[in-house]
């Protein structure tokens, strides 16, 4: 199989504790694959560990073929491997405009150069407006990110990794604190993303889950109780069990 | 030999000192995350009191340092109601830069009423004579000083490990919100707390005059060494302080034996290898 | 509102900024040679001032850009002061070349302090910043032989300017010169500010985990940072060293790094212009008042310092940009 995206029996301990036990997943290039689980699953921890944020007890990491376990955050994002937030990060006082510009002159290798203007830079602007207008932000390109409203900061964290043109992109909560209203909104956004891209979906919302991801993966108590078609992931009893338990272990 | 002793317990009981002022800020920054760079213009204003009460007023030693901790917990009460609460959730260079003006207010004010001389408390006769420690002998005063460093320091640990009190500073560090809706009074938990790193340095603003000298810039003067300090120990932690202390202060009194025209030269360059080595302090907290 | 084609505003907006700059510096210019007829008598004194606004224009590169807190900003300065007045003292005369070496003594020095303070974060970046300005003032005040210690050097000598204008006894020259200086490094900075690197600079203040999440790394462009700020306030260093003709051990202390901070907060963080409106204005206050009572002026400058965090976070040029934008809006409410 020639995974783009590879995650090989990773494991995490913190002291006694396993948050993440024996995790393997693999992914095709144009895949959508949504990874759901319940509170204090371990999707957390699973993320840092992709990511490079923390360094697992055990397993490997493969990016095109490439070992990239050893990498930091910053190497696995320059190798093609890009993430957006749960919370949205972004710099309140800069606007869309020029954090997507910001993200194109590093895919370019230009982010930190000195001897060069960023706003007059023409080709940077002309693609930094194409990607806003795909996502309709045109309007509020020039104004600061901290008077936007949030369902647009989501929208800005997905045209910010559009921009950086990722091999794999690793969606964290893409409609987390976002009205229901503006779901939609989200939703339209993920359908514009390249068909050639992998997408890894960590998600609550499962109506949107349904509808984007065409593969699911259920992590339980730090383990991986579930593959499959998301039509299937209902009928499955552990996960059932997973997420009603938790529940009654919520409740009591 | 017996010089080397000789250093060991002078650097002791400076680290004692130092400790006693210092791990007032170090509990302010670590569990209030209170950049006070005014705590030693609190201790200045400990040293002063004491020096007007036991020089000026002829009152005593022990009745002089009572008098330093009462008042600037009374100074400071209207401070923290009026300047600091506001800084509490601020960001850092907001802390340092308000801590740093009320630094400089307490200089230009102190030396409006009392005149930019030398402040000193004179020890009463136990304190002045020297004790027979069998070995040899070491000065009451600086006896007094260990002593008085290591009851602070149990009496701080049982507090924040073993007492109600405790509990609730902790609850209100570690989530303010979920502190308060549990029925924590947070604005007074942390205005006792600041009213204690404030009277403790008072209190070691007084008793280590000997080592510290009350005179009109002793607030921005040693602003940095009890700055780093906290930080080699790591803000929050007793016992980090108390081994910076101790640290910091057999460097300081050894480097000035032996090599004294040097200054301070190894007394900073010890503190840059130490901060780099230990970014987070010898016994900091794992963040 | 009328919504403004995109395209439109997209020619319109960096114009506008560019604009805006030209007429800054233009200001920035004109307000020193205003210096240079209206205070005659007082012209070593405004030299200092453009010396000392050098350090704190470099001290806005690190804090106001970055967002790294630094307390030992004068360890740049005076390693430029010292490396020009060394030189001067050793025969290299030459006006630009002084400041040359004294930038290059700065960025040198620069690196260093980068390299050792990026290793941490909060309070202790804060104190390593202190120990190594306090380093190098127990390093020059010890080594005698080549710093003068505590008498400091003096007696340097630079050569005329362009070998026609003498540094004159009433220090026209070394003014003009200096101002000269200022305007050139305040364009260089506008550039620096604007170019991609300074947006990574403003972005690693805002949200240092969304720069690496860009795939940017954030040491290679601090330190660079660092490097640029110490060749800036390397330059004031030598500049002050050329002017005065003296180095002394308060060029490479605790308690300038301090003021310079200061006198940013005063100013403004993060505009460039605050750094020289608060430099001007906290050192003509200290000049009026520090000679007639050094401890009202400490009690002044600490209540205003309280006064700023509480009533105007942004300095005086944040406060003159509000009332700049109140008074905008207010003239666009009155047009139809």
């Amino acid at each position: 199989m020639n995974a783009v995206f590879e995650v090989a029996h990773l494991s995490k301990s913190f002291g006694g504790l396993r948050v993440n036990h024996d995790v393997s997943i693999a992914m095709a290039a144009g895949e959508r694959l949504a990874l759901i689980g319940p509170n204090g699953a371990g999707k957390t921890t699973f993320v840092n560990l992709v990511t490079g944020r923390i360094p697992p007890s055990a397993g490997s990491v493969r990016l095109a073929g490439e070992d990239i376990t050893s990498l930091g955050a910053v190497a696995r994002v320059r190798r093609g491997l890009v993430r957006t937030f749960q919370v949205t990060r972004l710099f309140p006082d800069m606007t869309p405009e020029e954090h997507v510009v910001m993200a194109i002159l590093q895919r370019q290798g230009r982010a930190t150069r000195i001897l060069a203007r960023f706003h007059g830079d023409g080709a940077a602007s002309d693609e930094a407006a194409g990607i806003l207008a795909t996502l309709s932000l045109t309007a509020i390109a020039r104004r600061k990110v901290a008077e936007i409203a949030y369902g647009q900061q989501r929208l800005l964290e997905i045209a910010i990794a559009m921009a950086q043109r990722p091999k794999v992109l690793l969606l964290d909560e893409p409609a987390a604190g976002v009205p229901s209203s503006d779901t939609p909104l989200i939703e339209r956004a993920l359908e514009r993303l390249p068909a050639s891209l992998a997408v890894l979906m960590i998600e609550h919302d499962m109506d949107l889950v349904f509808r984007f991801a065409k593969r699911v993966v259920v992590l339980a108590a730090g383990e991986l109780i579930f593959q499959g078609l998301p039509a299937d992931v209902a009928r499955d009893d552990r996960v059932r069990e997973a997420y009603l338990g938790s529940y009654a272990h919520a409740g009591g | 030999m017996q010089t080397a002793l000789s250093i060991a317990l002078d650097a002791l009981a400076y680290g004692m000192a130092l400790f006693i002022i210092c791990i007032g800020l170090s509990l302010t920054m670590g569990l209030m995350r209170l950049v006070n760079l005014a705590h030693g213009a609190f201790a200045m204003i400990g040293g002063y009191i004491a020096s007007y009460a036991a020089r000026d007023l002829g009152l005593g030693y022990a009745v002089g340092i009572v008098l330093a901790v009462a008042g600037t917990i009374l100074i400071a009460i209207p401070l923290e109601r009026l300047l600091f609460r506001r800084i509490y959730d601020r960001s850092e260079l907001s802390q340092v830069l308000m801590t740093i003006g009320i630094t400089f207010c307490v200089i230009g004010i102190t030396n409006y009423f009392f005149g930019p001389t030398l402040k000193t408390i004179p020890l009463p006769a136990e304190l002045a004579q020297p004790v027979d420690l069998g070995f040899r002998s070491i000065a009451g005063h600086r006896l007094f000083v260990i002593a008085s460093g290591l009851v602070v320091a149990g009496g701080l640990w049982f507090l924040i490990e073993r007492t109600g009190f405790g509990i609730n500073l902790r609850a209100a560090v570690e989530n303010a919100p979920m502190a308060r809706a549990l029925g924590v009074r947070t604005e007074w938990i942390y205005a006792a707390s600041f009213a204690l790193a404030i009277g403790l340095a008072a209190f070691g603003g007084a008793v280590g005059a000997e080592f510290l000298p009350i005179e009109p810039y002793y607030a921005l003067r040693y602003m940095v060494t009890f700055l780093v300090v906290v930080s080699v120990g790591g803000a929050g932690s007793i016992p980090g302080a108390l081994a910076a202390c101790i640290l910091l202060g057999a460097i300081d009194v050894t480097a000035r034996y032996l090599v004294p025209d040097f200054g301070n030269f190894f007394f900073y360059l010890a503190v840059i290898l130490i901060v780099c080595l230990f970014p987070r302090g010898l016994l900091g907290r794992a963040q | 509102m009328t919504r403004q084609a995109p395209d439109s505003a997209a020619a319109a907006r960096p114009m506008r900024s560019l604009g805006r700059d030209s007429v800054g510096v233009a200001l920035v210019a004109i307000a020193g040679l205003a210096g240079y007829w209206l205070f005659p008598d007082n012209l070593s004194f405004l030299t200092r001032m453009i010396s000392v606004a050098l350090l704190v224009l470099s001290l806005d590169l690190v804090v106001g850009y970055c967002g790294i807190a630094s307390l030992g900003q004068a360890a740049l300065y005076g390693a430029g002061a010292y490396a020009a007045g060394i030189a001067c003292l050793a025969g290299v005369t030459e006006p630009f070349l002084l400041i040359l070496i004294g930038a290059a003594a700065g960025g040198v020095t620069g690196l260093l302090m980068g390299t050792i303070m990026l290793r941490a974060h909060g309070l202790p970046q804060l104190v390593l910043s202190i120990a190594i300005v306090q380093l190098l003032h127990e390093a020059a005040n010890k080594a005698y032989s080549v710093t003068g210690g505590s008498d400091g050097l003096s007696g340097m000598a630079p050569a005329p300017l362009f070998g026609i204008f003498e540094f004159d006894l009433w220090g026209r020259t070394a003014y003009l010169f200096g101002l000269a200086l200022l305007v050139i490094v305040f364009v260089a900075l506008k550039l620096l500010v604007r170019s991609p690197f300074g947006m990574v600079c403003r972005g690693l203040k805002q949200d240092p985990l969304r720069v690496s999440a860009l795939g940017i790394s954030a040491f290679p462009v601090l330190l660079r940072m660092f490097l640029i700020s110490g060749a800036v306030a390397g330059t004031g260093g030598a500049l002050g060293a050329i002017a005065t003709q003296v180095v002394g051990l308060d060029s490479v202390s605790f308690e300038l790094s301090a003021n310079a901070l200061v006198m940013l907060v005063l100013g403004g963080l993060g505009n460039l212009y605050g750094a020289l409106i608060g430099t001007v204005v906290f050192m003509a206050v200290e000049h009026i008042v520090a000679a007639f009572n050094p401890f009202h002026w400490l009690t002044l400058v600490g209540g205003l310092l309280v006064a700023i965090v509480l009533f105007a976070p942004r300095g005086l040029s944040g406060s003159i940009d509000e009332a700049a934008r109140i008074l905008m809006r207010g003239k666009r409410r009155t047009a139809p």
